[in-house]
Parts: structure tokens; C-alpha cells; sequence
């Protein structure tokens, strides 16, 4: 009986180890594949940015920049971190907070010609706030030797 | 005068907890029993203090007092009255007294309704309340004081955000924080029981109704948050993961596999450890949402003002408080014994697969929740985790826990056999795969995930149905009428039932809204149509209107389907001047199946407007489905044994105490 038991217990043991990898490993390839890179303006220009998968980018609308197609709902707009500029299209209504002059942040792919050609604008729930991931492109312009190197490549 | 008398109480209201959390502990320790009955008398002069200072906050409010310095950031005086008063909990400051508030509230009711409990135990119980009590109110007279006075005072207030400006700012956070702040009643029962080493049926008993009462207050709060998103925001989405829900997901997550853990402690006397552990978790998951989303490390619209002082204080107590009671658990659990034995096919170990299930599932919404903020924090980079990551990880978890959700409640306790089982619920399972496989394919679109979410929803309300089948088929040994059968059904089954089916309505809902739904974004001018979904929405312009602070732009959507008017939809844009801040209001017609959603984008040019338009089938049963879990909670809650059988219990449980 106690050697039953204790086979039991280890066969219960040995399941419940075999879930739990397959638990982990089922929540790590999940993140793998879904997890979004923030890239700035500045690192988009220099061709640190994937080829083949989306990330997103942020930083100030560019005044003026922004210009509608004739179906109303096409719309181009220049995105900078004070350094560098990213042209960027997009198709679809902008957030209600969206405004030129204002902080950013759009997820997409960059398209071969330089532009970036977004799925989802995003501009948050405040009219002063500055989504922070724009906030930190900017910062990053400013210095750029320092920050950069610290971010993926 | 009346900010400085809510200060005041709020001093002597820290006082108190700290009264409150040390003289009953210390009391029930040695055996004092004077010390012990302190704790009764300190939790009401507690909640009476806090009560007193909401009160005065209030008052400020809605007297327009904008010489106080958080009123002046979040109100206005042009805000209506019923959003002056919910603009108390708008900010960082004035959410933080709800919390305060509403734990001194859930201290009190302990107090009342423990006339049952052993003395040592209540006041174990109300000093880890108590001391829970102290870091919130430090916090809030260190770093976070509601009170402080704005010299010069202002002339107006800054307006509370006009996103919050809705109904659901006077109901989504104190449901949300009733929810939250209500595990620690569990977690408090959790403390106690590892401090005096008594864990037995009787004690999971007394911890049940309250951790299930909690329980109802978080599904509400999540539902009703969700709702206000779908409605408020304009995307037409109900859930986007975004890291502030998980905040509230979580503790979801861990309070439903606690209030499973507890219905077996409380029935067989096992998986006691698990349940002490589940109930920190469930606490230590609604502090660290409220961290999360109090702190500013997070941005949304839940975030406010970023303060350092404050981050640190909040992480601290956090480290504290799930530290401490982790080591006490790594300390005592061996103390609270082990439970009765069971074999690998019984419903103990369905509900033992349910929670692990379900702690994975929270685990990973953690993991996805908190894993951007570690890299940031070290400086590895950006990243956001959005939707898909927690759609890929929630279907391979979610869809054994819905099975065994139709298993659980026929197999037996102790040991149960998979042939009798297979027997039993073969027409259960030949129903809803026949139905998942079928159904689809009437409506014209079969994809898996379609048909894996009617299988589940199907599976649950079958399944459910042959439970009730069986509790109240005639009996050939006995010729008990119906309603005889039925009365001796109790009602925390039926609850189980209700709470069951409505996860069912629930599964129902998400599948057919994530399969059948569809949208577009069109220009549209005065009398142009525009087709989804079989539907023809007609523009016929917009109108303006002056609100009490806001004026607005409000289209008309006449919509019809086969020359014959359905409905008409008016979504609104808003500017709130205050602010200066637009603001979306979707037109939606609510219906059981078609839902129709519209919300208005931008003006363009010629009086032209960007709208989109959402076909949302059946997207209200996800909401119906919440409420149906909650009201099953209620129903449990209101079973008799709750009641009744404390006081019968009471001389032979004083015993067992005193052993």
C-alpha cells in the first residue's frame, strides 16, 4: 500500500510538472511572438528597426503636416522626435485626441520607400498628456549617443 | 473649517487603526480577552472617522470649495452635482480615501456580523484589517492628503477628465473597489487562521460568504467598467487587455479559484494550504492592481499624477504586506494540517485541475501585464504586450476549464468513475458538438474558434441542464412532489447553477461577437448610405446642441433593413470647454442579437463626416453573462446554512478552540 501510494504521488508530481512546462512554455512563445517594439523617429532613420514585423514609433505630430485623401479617411502626417521625421500613413478614423503639435504613438510596419505605414493610431486620454513613449523619443534625440546603445538593436 | 475637520478625523482615524492593529493581535496572543474586545468598538469609532472625512470631502465638492487644493484639480462649477460628488474618487487622492473608506466599511461589517466567531479569532481578524487600515491612511497624510488647502485658492476648478464625466464614474469604482478592497476580509480570515493554526470545515464556513460577497462586488465592477468602455470610447470594443483591466482581471481570476478552493476545504477538509495561499494571492493581486494603476507606472486614463514619493510608498507596503504574509504562510502552513484523501478521477480534482487553471491563466495575464514595465525599468527597451499575446495564451487555458465546468459538478467527491461519468453526460456532450458543428453553418461562417465557443457555451448550459434534470427527476423510492424536491435543493446549488449558465451566456456572447461581427469607416455626407451587415444607415447630418458643460455635434443614423426602419442611432462628438477636450459618445441600439453601434470621427470638408459603424450580434449577452455570475453569487450567499447553522455550531466550535 505505502509503496502504492507513494508512485501515485510521484505519477501526480511527474503530471503536474509536465502542465506546468507546457504552461510556461505556452505563455513564453505567446510573448515572444506578440510582444511590440517602441522605436523613436531617430532610430527609425538609421535602420534600426525590424523589416518584417510591426513595432510601433512615437513623438510629436509635425504642425501642418497632416494631410487627408479625398475619401476623407486616407491621412498622411510627419511624426519627430525634434531630430528626425517619419512620414506616416494610415487609413481610418484618428483618435479624438489626435492633434498636430501633440504627442503620438503608432503601430505598423515601415514600408520599403521610408514611410510607415500604420494600423492603429494611438493618442491618449488627455489633452496635455504625452503618451510617455513619445516623451522618451524625444528624450532620446536629445541625447542620443547615451540611450541609444541601451536599447535592442 | 470643514477640510480641516476631515484631516483632522483622518489623523485620528490612523490612531485608531493603529489601535485596531496591534492591541487585539496581541490580546489574542496571550489570552486577553479585554485586549481582544477592544477590536469591536476600535472599528466602528474607525469607520466613523473615515466615514466623517469622506463626508467632508464631499462636502468640499459640493460646495465648490476650490481653496482645497484636489477639489480645484478635479471639479468645476459648471460639472453637473451627481458628477461633483463622483469626481470625490476622480483623482489620486480623493480614490485613495474610497479605498480607506470603503475597507473601514468591510472592517465594520465584520465587527457586526461575527457574533459567531471565536473571540482570539475576530480579533485577529479586524488587527490584520486594522493594520492593513494603518498603510492607507499613512499613505494618505504622508504622501496623498485629500485636504490640502490651494493658497490663493483658485476661482474655478480644472474639471474632472470628461472621459469620467458618465454614469459609470458613480458606480464602476466603488463596485471595483467593494471587490477589491473585500478580499481582504479573506485574506484577513487567511491571517488569522495561519497566526492561531486553526483551520478546519468551520473556518472556511465563515470565510465563504464574505470572500464570495467580494466576489459578486469585482464581476459587477469588471462588467460594469466594460461596459462603459464599449459605450464610451467609440471603438466598439468591450476588453482590450489593456494592462489597467488585468489590474482588475487578476484578483478575478484568483478570487474564482479561491471561492472553488473554499467550497472543498469547507466540504472535504482539503486543499486547506491552497486556500490560505489563494486568498494572499487574491489580496496581494488587488493591492498590486492598485498600485499599478495608482502609481502613474502604467498610462491610462486610471493613471494620475506621477509622484516618485508616492510610487515608493505604494511599492514598500506592497513588499510588506506580500512578503510578510508569504513568509507567515512559508512558516505556518505545515500548521493548518492536511486534508482528507482523494482519488486522481473525483471532483476534488476537477476543482483542483479549475484552479490551477485558473491561477495560470492569472499568472499569465501578470506575466503579460507587468513583463514591459521590468524591461523599461531596466532599460532593455520598449515593449508593449497587447491582445494577441493574451488571446493565444487564454484559449488553450480557458477551454478545459469550461469543460471541466460541466464535469465537476455531476462527478463525485472523494472518488468518482470516468465510464459512469462518460454514461451520464453523453447526451450533454452529443447535443453541443452536434449543435457547434451545425449551427455555423446555418449562419454561413464556420471557423474553429466559432465552433469551439458555441462546443464550450453549449457544453455548460447541456451539461447544467442534465444537473438540474437529475437533482429534480421523480425518485422511484420516494413520492416526493416537484416542489418538495425543489425546496430541498439549496440555494448555493442553484447559485452554482446561475453563476455556471452564466459563464455559459458569457462564452455564448464573446464567440459570436468576435465571429460575426463587422465595421466600417466611411465620409459621409448629408443623405448618403451606407451598407454592413445587410443594414442600410442612412446620415442625415448633424445638429448642434449646447450641453450644461459641453456643447456637441449630434448625427442622426437612420438605419434599415429591407426598406423597413430598424433604428436610429445618434452618436455625439463633444468639446468639454473647460478642458478644451473632444469627446466621443457612440449611438447605439441596443438589441438582443443585431446590435448596431455608430460613432462619429472627424468633420471634414462640405459638412462631410467620418463615421464608423459596428454590427455587434449578441455583443450584451457578455454583459448579461456577468450579471447572471453575480446574481448566482447573491443566490449562494442567500442559502440558509449561512445563517442558521453558525448559531447551532456555536458551542461545539468554542470547544474546538479552546482544545
Amino acid at each position: 500500500m505505502v509503496i502504492k501510494a507513494r508512485h501515485k504521488r510521484l505519477l501526480l508530481i511527474a503530471i503536474g510538472l509536465v502542465l506546468l512546462g507546457l504552461a510556461a512554455t505556452l505563455i513564453v512563445n505567446a510573448l515572444k511572438s506578440n510582444m511590440v517594439f517602441f522605436y523613436s523617429p531617430s532610430q527609425v532613420t538609421l535602420g534600426e528597426v525590424p523589416k518584417n514585423s510591426s513595432f510601433r514609433i512615437g513623438g510629436l505630430v509635425v504642425p501642418a503636416s497632416l494631410q487627408r485623401g479625398d475619401d476623407g479617411l486616407s491621412v498622411r502626417f510627419t511624426i519627430t522626435d525634434t531630430a528626425q521625421n517619419v512620414a506616416v500613413i494610415y487609413h481610418g478614423v484618428l483618435p479624438d485626441l489626435f492633434k498636430e503639435g501633440k504627442g503620438v504613438v503608432a503601430q505598423g510596419r515601415l514600408l520599403a520607400n521610408g514611410v510607415f505605414s500604420a494600423s492603429e493610431v494611438l493618442a491618449k486620454h488627455d489633452e496635455n498628456y504625452m503618451p510617455p513613449e513619445a516623451a522618451a523619443a524625444l528624450k532620446q534625440a536629445q541625447q542620443p549617443n547615451v540611450t541609444n546603445s541601451l536599447l535592442p538593436k | 473649517m470643514i477640510p480641516e475637520i476631515g484631516h483632522f478625523a483622518l489623523i485620528l482615524a490612523l490612531l485608531v487603526a493603529l489601535l485596531l492593529s496591534s492591541v487585539p493581535i496581541i490580546g489574542a496572543a496571550s489570552g486577553n480577552t479585554v485586549w481582544m474586545g477592544l477590536a469591536k468598538p476600535a472599528a466602528r469609532v474607525q469607520f466613523m472617522l473615515i466615514a466623517l472625512a469622506f463626508i467632508c470631502l464631499a462636502y468640499a465638492f459640493a460646495a465648490k470649495d476650490y481653496s482645497v487644493a484636489y477639489v480645484a484639480a478635479n471639479s468645476n462649477s459648471k460639472l453637473p452635482l451627481q458628477f461633483r460628488l463622483a469626481a470625490v474618487w476622480g483623482g489620486h487622492e480623493g480614490s485613495l480615501l474610497l479605498w480607506a473608506m470603503i475597507l473601514s466599511v468591510w472592517t465594520l461589517a465584520v465587527s457586526v456580523f461575527s457574533k459567531h466567531l471565536p473571540d482570539d479569532m475576530r480579533a485577529r481578524i479586524l488587527g490584520v484589517m486594522g493594520l492593513i487600515s494603518v498603510g492607507f491612511l499613512l499613505f494618505m497624510l504622508l504622501a496623498s492628503n485629500p485636504f490640502e488647502r490651494l493658497i490663493p485658492a483658485a476661482n474655478d476648478g480644472r474639471d474632472l477628465n470628461p472621459l469620467l464625466q458618465d454614469w459609470g464614474m458613480i458606480f464602476h469604482p466603488p463596485m471595483l473597489y467593494m471587490g477589491y478592497v473585500g478580499f481582504s476580509v479573506a485574506f484577513a480570515f487567511a491571517i488569522s487562521a495561519l497566526l492561531g493554526g486553526q483551520l478546519d470545515a468551520a473556518w472556511a464556513r465563515w470565510s465563504r460568504p464574505w470572500t464570495l460577497l467580494a466576489w459578486i462586488f469585482l464581476t459587477l465592477g469588471i462588467m460594469a467598467g466594460s461596459n462603459w468602455a464599449y459605450y464610451e470610447l467609440g471603438w466598439g470594443g468591450w476588453w482590450f487587455w489593456d494592462a489597467v483591466e488585468n489590474a482588475s482581471f487578476m484578483p478575478w481570476l484568483v478570487g474564482t479559484a479561491l471561492i472553488h478552493s473554499l467550497a472543498v476545504t469547507e466540504k472535504r477538509g482539503s486543499f486547506k494550504a491552497w486556500t490560505v495561499l489563494l486568498a494572499i494571492c487574491a489580496f496581494s493581486l488587488s493591492l498590486l492592481g492598485t498600485f499599478l494603476v495608482r502609481s502613474g507606472v502604467l498610462t491610462s486614463v486610471h493613471a494620475f499624477a506621477t509622484d516618485p514619493k508616492r510610487g515608493l510608498f505604494i511599492l514598500v507596503f506592497l513588499v510588506v504586506v506580500i512578503g510578510g504574509s508569504l513568509a507567515l504562510f512559508a512558516w505556518r502552513a505545515p500548521s493548518v494540517g492536511r486534508g482528507g484523501k482523494f482519488a486522481l478521477i473525483s471532483r476534488e480534482s476537477f476543482l483542483l485541475a479549475n484552479n490551477v487553471l485558473l491561477a495560470v491563466a492569472a499568472i499569465s495575464v501578470l506575466f503579460g501585464t507587468l513583463y514591459p514595465l521590468f524591461l523599461d525599468a531596466l532599460g532593455l527597451g520598449k515593449i508593449s504586450v497587447g491582445p494577441p499575446y493574451f488571446d493565444t495564451v487564454f484559449v488553450p487555458l480557458m477551454t478545459p476549464a469550461l469543460f471541466l465546468m460541466g464535469v465537476g459538478p455531476v462527478a463525485r467527491w472523494k472518488q468518482a468513475s470516468l465510464p459512469e461519468l462518460a454514461i451520464r453526460m453523453r447526451w450533454a456532450f452529443a447535443v453541443s458538438v452536434s449543435t457547434a458543428l451545425l449551427l455555423p453553418l446555418l449562419l454561413g461562417h464556420w471557423t474553429p474558434m466559432i465552433g469551439l465557443g458555441l462546443f464550450l457555451a453549449l457544453w455548460i448550459f447541456a451539461s447544467s441542464a442534465q444537473q438540474v434534470y437529475q437533482r429534480l427527476r421523480p425518485q422511484p423510492q420516494t413520492s416526493q412532489p416537484l416542489s418538495a424536491r425543489m425546496l430541498a435543493t439549496t440555494r448555493s446549488w442553484w447559485g452554482m447553477v446561475l453563476a455556471h449558465a452564466g459563464i455559459a451566456v458569457f462564452t455564448l456572447g464573446i464567440t459570436i461577437v468576435k465571429g460575426f461581427e463587422s465595421e466600417i469607416a466611411v465620409r459621409m455626407l448629408p443623405g448618403d448610405v451606407a451598407h454592413l451587415a445587410g443594414y442600410d444607415f442612412r446620415f442625415d447630418g448633424v445638429e448642434q446642441y449646447q450641453g450644461s458643460n459641453y456643447s456637441a455635434s449630434r448625427g442622426l443614423l437612420h438605419v434599415s433593413k429591407n426598406g423597413i426602419e430598424r433604428a436610429v442611432l445618434a452618436p455625439e462628438k463633444r468639446n468639454y470647454s473647460v478642458q478644451n477636450m473632444p469627446m466621443t459618445e457612440a449611438g447605439i441600439s441596443p438589441h438582443i442579437i443585431h446590435e448596431l453601434y455608430a460613432s462619429l470621427g472627424e468633420p471634414l470638408s462640405a459638412g462631410a463626416w467620418s463615421v464608423r459603424i459596428y454590427y455587434k450580434p449578441m455583443v450584451e449577452w457578455i454583459w448579461a453573462g456577468a450579471i447572471m455570475m453575480a446574481l448566482g453569487g447573491l443566490l449562494a450567499l442567500s442559502d440558509r446554512r449561512y445563517r442558521m447553522k453558525r448559531r447551532d455550531q456555536k458551542p461545539a466550535l468554542q470547544q474546538e478552540t479552546a482544545a
